[in-house]
């Protein structure tokens, strides 16, 4: 048993860190999130350049990483710093790419020199409705796809499409005719779109998967490990952040740590984000050493675990912040505003509690 | 990072539970899963089968009658003798005065009393707390006042868990009135026969009096008898208090009764289907079964980072409360499976042999008093309270 980091993930960690400190600073991050593209292009080249892509997958499709616990320092890291560079789409994107048999577009995803999303979510409820026709030429796909986070930035997306009464997953081009992207910022950074697809024309080879679902599974896996590892590393900031206010900010004559109230709030606060840890050091090892329901449940367990942790972690940084934590100028407020959102992505505490009861019966 | 145990730990947990398999008396195993109560001579029996194969103190150096095992040893002993149902180890003695007298005690101490502790002729009990004093333990009022090579032990200390099955018992008391309420406490130990010395039992709401009330009235115990020196006992308890809180999670116990709690509402049937298929009853337990398992995650850490040689300072007060929360958890859900059957109390069908027609199904009588006795989980041993001020002390520093 050893709970530290490996020498070579830990420089990882170091790295990445001094990098993102250095060149997405809390207003930088701010001045990049809310426009087009949504993203900072220097700090995704430089992002490229570190290699950190690559550390998410394995030596097989051309990375140098690609465990549970590669990928939760990268985005623990990536959370730290509140980063809206679009690895997630990376991540989900390239691990459907590998569970398919791979893609000459994976290279580039891997090289970090291509951004990719993932366009599955229905932009109405009732499961996928997004379909796919094919022909002598290749398909024509029809539908529309909700909240696709940095859809504008990305060159290609991965579209999930019912074809031949199965879950079928497709490389679109985003510029391909019939392919309308409406864009948006999102509350906490990053932007999103609606996309819209009418008619849209690709090739027999643009088909990855005619049955995506065990792709997709391998995708959802990762992002669960990756968004539960994000929102602790913000955490560990708000958390910390909130820890010095208290110890800064003086009302009645005193430090406001002085008071019992709060500093039985910030013990509870402390606690649950070790317990939140722990969910994640769970999920990372069951990515590496479960499979199928097994590893599933355990992830399910970390998503519900932070879903609900990161309610708590982000309403009361806010509250003992008193009112300048409602300020856009705080940079803690956007560390709240990230951490409640990650509970709305890929599944929120509800929906993961009642899948790891599900999973129960059947793993 | 690597959440697997070696391939000597993993030998280490056979051995320790064919030890369980062979030698755990399933009478006793019996009892503990079924929240039937310990008498002395159950505990007196577990006590004997551990010692009797070196296993009873986990945390002695060998030298004086110890296992010298790992933290991480320790850890896997206690994961496996819960997961068993074996009875806990009375702690008085072992994991209390025990580890105090290796620190701060004499030679003389060490080579006189450490034995009779393993072997099981004295059964100490803790005089700490008093009517005035819980969380604010430094408050305490019995006096020990030199008279030649005596004191004279005047006060009233109460709390005090199996008093009543005890020889001697180890007391914090006032030597010096005059100093700052921590400095003027000593280490004494007493001989429970002692003239002047009264045990009254306190019954509890679960009906059971398994804490009392010492009182001591002109009690004449030797000077010999001062642990370390005198005016410095706030330190020794200090001491003790961080051992007892170790194994404070109480992981493999809960895991142990998680098990129960599953398979209980797995039987219960509520609505014509087992409890268990309720939504809502089955995400409260799912709940709380993934707290366990982060708990164990997180103990472990810290178990790690002490076999690492760190200091766990926060921690323990974290593994207390999140602990006892998860424990308190599980025992209110088991209350609640039983619906209507928890509430009639027959305390003599939590003895053993009761051979009356039970009401309701197995062990629904010990639900309640099993739930309302864990009340005390997050009041002893500090309060969750004063833990989270001691967290909040050490994190916020202020």
């Amino acid at each position: 048993m050893d709970f530290r980091h490996s020498e070579d993930r830990q420089m990882l960690a170091d790295t990445l860190r001094r990098f993102l400190a250095a060149e997405s600073p809390p207003e930088a991050r701010n001045r990049a999130a809310y426009d087009a593209p949504g993203h900072n292009a220097k700090v995704w080249a430089g992002l490229g350049e570190l290699g950190i892509a690559g550390a998410l997958f394995p030596e097989s499709v051309g990375g140098f990483g690609g465990s549970g616990f590669d990928i939760m320092v990268v985005f623990e890291e990536l959370g730290r710093t509140l980063s809206v560079e679009p690895l997630l789409g990376t991540l989900m994107v390239g691990r459907a790419l590998m569970a398919a048999g791979g893609r000459p577009a994976l290279e580039q995803i891997v090289a970090g020199s291509a951004i990719v999303a993932l366009a599955h979510q229905e932009a109405e409820d009732g499961g996928l409705a997004t379909t796919a026709i094919r022909d002598a030429e290749g398909w024509t796909l029809n539908g529309a796809k909700a909240v696709v986070a940095q859809a504008e930035a990305a060159s290609l997306l991965l579209v999930s499409a019912v074809a031949e009464g199965r879950p079928a997953l497709f490389l679109v081009p985003a510029d391909a005719a019939g392919v309308s992207i409406r864009g948006y910022a999102n509350i906490d950074g990053g932007r999103s779109a609606q996309v819209q697809l009418d008619g849209v024309r690709v090739g027999a080879d643009a088909c990855v998967a005619t049955d995506g679902a065990a792709a997709l599974a391998e995708a959802e896996a990762a992002g669960l490990l990756a968004l539960s590892a994000e929102a602790l590393g913000a955490m560990d900031v708000a958390r910390d952040m909130t820890i010095d206010y208290l110890r800064t900010r003086r009302q009645f004559g005193v430090p406001i740590g002085k008071f019992q109230a709060l500093q039985h709030r910030i013990a509870t606060v402390l606690m649950e984000v070790e317990q939140a840890r722990s969910a994640v050091i769970n999920a990372a090892d069951a990515f590496d050493h479960k499979q199928g329901p097994a590893r599933d449940r355990v992830l399910s367990a970390a998503k519900y675990t932070i879903g609900a942790t990161g309610q708590l972690v982000a309403e009361e940084a806010i509250q003992m912040h008193g009112g300048i934590g409602m300020t856009w100028e705080l940079p803690l407020s956007h560390y709240a505003k990230r951490i409640t959102m990650i509970d709305h992505l890929l599944g929120d505490q509800d929906r993961h509690l009642q899948r790891y009861v599900a999973l129960g019966k059947v793993a | 990072m690597d959440l697997r145990f070696t391939p000597e730990e993993e030998a280490f947990r056979e051995e320790v539970r064919s030890f369980l398999r062979d030698k755990l008396p399933a009478r006793l195993a019996d009892k503990v899963r079924h929240d039937q109560r310990l008498t002395k001579a159950d505990l007196e029996e577990w006590h004997r089968i551990l010692n009797d194969r070196g296993w009873l103190a986990s945390h002695w150096p060998v030298e004086y009658g110890g296992t010298g095992w790992s933290v991480v040893q320790r850890a896997i002993f206690e994961d496996e003798a819960a997961k068993a149902h074996a009875p806990r180890i009375v702690p008085f003695g072992v994991s209390m005065l025990g580890p105090v007298l290796i620190k701060y005690g004499t030679e003389e101490q060490r080579k006189t009393i450490l034995p009779r502790i393993l072997d099981g002729r004295d059964w100490w009990c803790q005089g700490y707390s008093e009517p005035g004093a819980g969380s604010d333990l430094a408050s305490l009022k019995t006096s020990a006042v030199r008279d030649g090579d005596h004191y004279i032990v005047n006060g009233q200390k109460t709390w005090t868990t199996l008093g009543q099955f005890a020889n001697r018992i180890f007391c914090l008391v006032r030597t010096d009135p005059a100093a700052k309420a921590q400095e003027g406490i000593s280490f004494l130990l007493i001989d429970m026969d002692t003239p002047g010395i009264e045990v009254r039992p306190i019954m509890l709401l679960d009906g059971e009096a398994e804490v009392n009330e010492v009182f001591f009235t002109d009690v004449r115990v030797p000077v010999s008898n001062l642990v370390g020196e005198e005016n410095k006992g706030w330190t020794y308890a200090k001491y003790l208090l961080t051992y007892e809180r170790t194994n404070i999670a109480g992981v493999g116990s809960s895991i142990a009764a998680f098990e129960r709690l599953q398979s209980l509402a797995g039987s219960i049937r509520r609505d014509g289907r087992p409890l268990a298929d309720d939504p809502l009853f089955a995400a409260r337990m799912a709940r709380v079964e993934i707290e366990l398992a982060n708990m164990a995650t997180t103990n472990m850490r810290v178990v790690a980072a002490a076999a690492g040689g760190g200091a766990p300072g926060a921690e323990s007060s974290m593994l207390k409360i999140k602990g006892t929360e998860i424990r308190q958890a599980i025992t209110a859900l088991t209350r609640r499976a039983y619906g209507p059957y928890a509430q009639p109390f027959i305390p003599e069908a939590l003895e053993e042999g009761y051979n009356g027609e039970p009401v309701g199904p197995e062990d629904a009588g010990a639900a309640a008093p099993a739930y309302f006795n864990n009340r005390k989980l997050s009041i002893f041993g500090g309060s969750n309270e004063v833990q989270r001020n001691i967290i909040s002390k050490m994190i916020v520093g202020l």
